[in-house]
């Protein structure tokens, strides 16, 4: 096949389009949060005094840090999906997560004086379920964000491949922040990062081999 | 130079509006710039620059199964040369070298518009029987006989629809199989 038929035969395919890669991130997600919410919930639970905690301004913050990581993730992943694109000052975005981590220990600081000293909050009760949960709740939706990825077309798979893995932490942290009773801005800055980074490594080492175009 | 990029542009965005003629037009017109690139590439890794029509065909395929990554709002050459300096890259890998590829490898041929010239290419012949038979068919009649879409679906007796799928299908495993390589 010289390059002109191959060039005839591309014109001939020309009215097939692929779906935008978001519209098919968006219905993979769709799919894949009902799984991992349903082992969340056969397996860990809403904690007891879920009531009582949502009076806790740190409690909801955690979910206000989780959500913001997984729609930054989400908007980054999409924009590296794209050839040209670069990650440039795309990365500084993963920044306002902390931000929002850094206002809430101030805010722990000086509005709970009362509190717990400083290593009994970061090593909290629940550190080891933190890693060991949020990387398993995040599988389901790591695969579902990569099979859509393998839509686009990113110059650099492997940091397309973290942020997959960025946005499916920041989905399943937002899970699991239901059932942890650390609520110390502290223990989620040390532990659910730590979980996050450790499925955006899933993420990239997959990502380098699945989503290479 | 920019009225050329200009021009591409537009023929994309009437391509994704449905004009087949349009996207014809813009696959020929990026070509010789791809070739010259590609040699260029390959002249710097101390390879034969006879092997740049595989990489040019690969390129188009590319091209074509990512082009809804491409944002109509934007221009389309530095999509374009972002797709053809990655799979230049790939294809100097698959032959062992690691070598850097030049950013402007592919726009600065822009400037000196080269010839156009086919030289025989071998990869995506050769995959294309490792297709499923019926891909394989309608790829062979529209690739190889030059057959429509129309005609191929009465040489075949398939529907014209059936054809199209089976079209795609054939590009995309055709892209996979020289990923894979």
């Amino acid at each position: 096949m010289d390059t002109n038929d191959l060039i005839r035969t591309l014109a001939a395919d020309n009215e097939t389009h692929e779906r935008s890669v978001g519209h098919l991130l968006l219905a993979a997600l769709v799919l894949a949060v009902p799984v991992s919410t349903l082992m969340f919930l056969a397996g860990l639970g809403v904690r007891p005094d879920v009531m009582t905690a949502m009076r806790n301004p740190l409690f909801d913050l955690k979910f206000i840090v989780t959500m913001a990581l997984a729609a930054i993730a989400i908007v980054v992943s999409l924009h590296l999906s794209r050839p040209e694109a670069s990650l440039g000052r795309w990365a500084w975005l993963l920044a306002v997560p902390f931000g929002l981590l850094g206002i809430g220990m101030v805010g722990e600081m000086t509005m709970m004086p009362h509190r717990a000293p400083m290593p009994v909050r970061i090593i909290g009760s629940n550190s080891r379920l933190c890693l060991v949960a949020i990387p398993l709740l995040s599988l389901p939706l790591l695969a579902a964000a990569l099979f859509a990825l393998r839509r686009g077309a990113p110059s650099r798979p492997a940091v397309a491949g973290a942020f997959a893995g960025l946005l499916s932490a920041g989905l399943a942290a937002t899970l699991y922040a239901a059932h942890c009773t650390d609520d110390s801005p502290m223990f989620v800055a040390t532990w659910y990062s730590l979980a996050a980074v450790i499925v955006a490594a899933i993420g990239a080492f997959a990502g380098s081999r699945v989503l290479k175009f | 130079m920019r009225g050329r990029e200009d021009e591409w542009t537009d023929l994309m965005r009437s391509a994704n509006a449905g004009d087949n003629a349009a996207y014809h037009r813009l696959l020929k017109g990026v070509t010789p710039v791809l070739r010259a690139g590609a040699r260029r590439g390959l002249a710097r890794a101390g390879q034969p620059v006879d092997q740049s029509e595989d990489i040019v065909q690969d390129i188009l395929l590319a091209v074509h199964l990512k082009r809804h990554t491409w944002d109509p709002n934007a221009p389309f050459a530095p999509w374009l040369f972002a797709i053809a300096r990655n799979k230049l890259i790939d294809a100097l890998r698959r032959r062992g070298r690691r070598v850097f590829v030049n950013i402007d490898d592919f726009s600065e041929t822009l400037a000196d518009a080269p010839a156009e010239e086919t030289l025989p290419a071998s990869e995506v012949t050769a995959h294309l029987n490792g297709l499923p038979q019926r891909q394989r068919d309608v790829l062979q009649s529209i690739a190889v006989d030059s057959a429509s879409i129309k005609e191929t679906a009465a040489k075949l007796s398939m529907t014209e629809g059936a054809v199209r799928v089976a079209l795609h299908r054939g590009l995309t495993g055709l892209a996979s199989k020289l990923r894979k390589e």
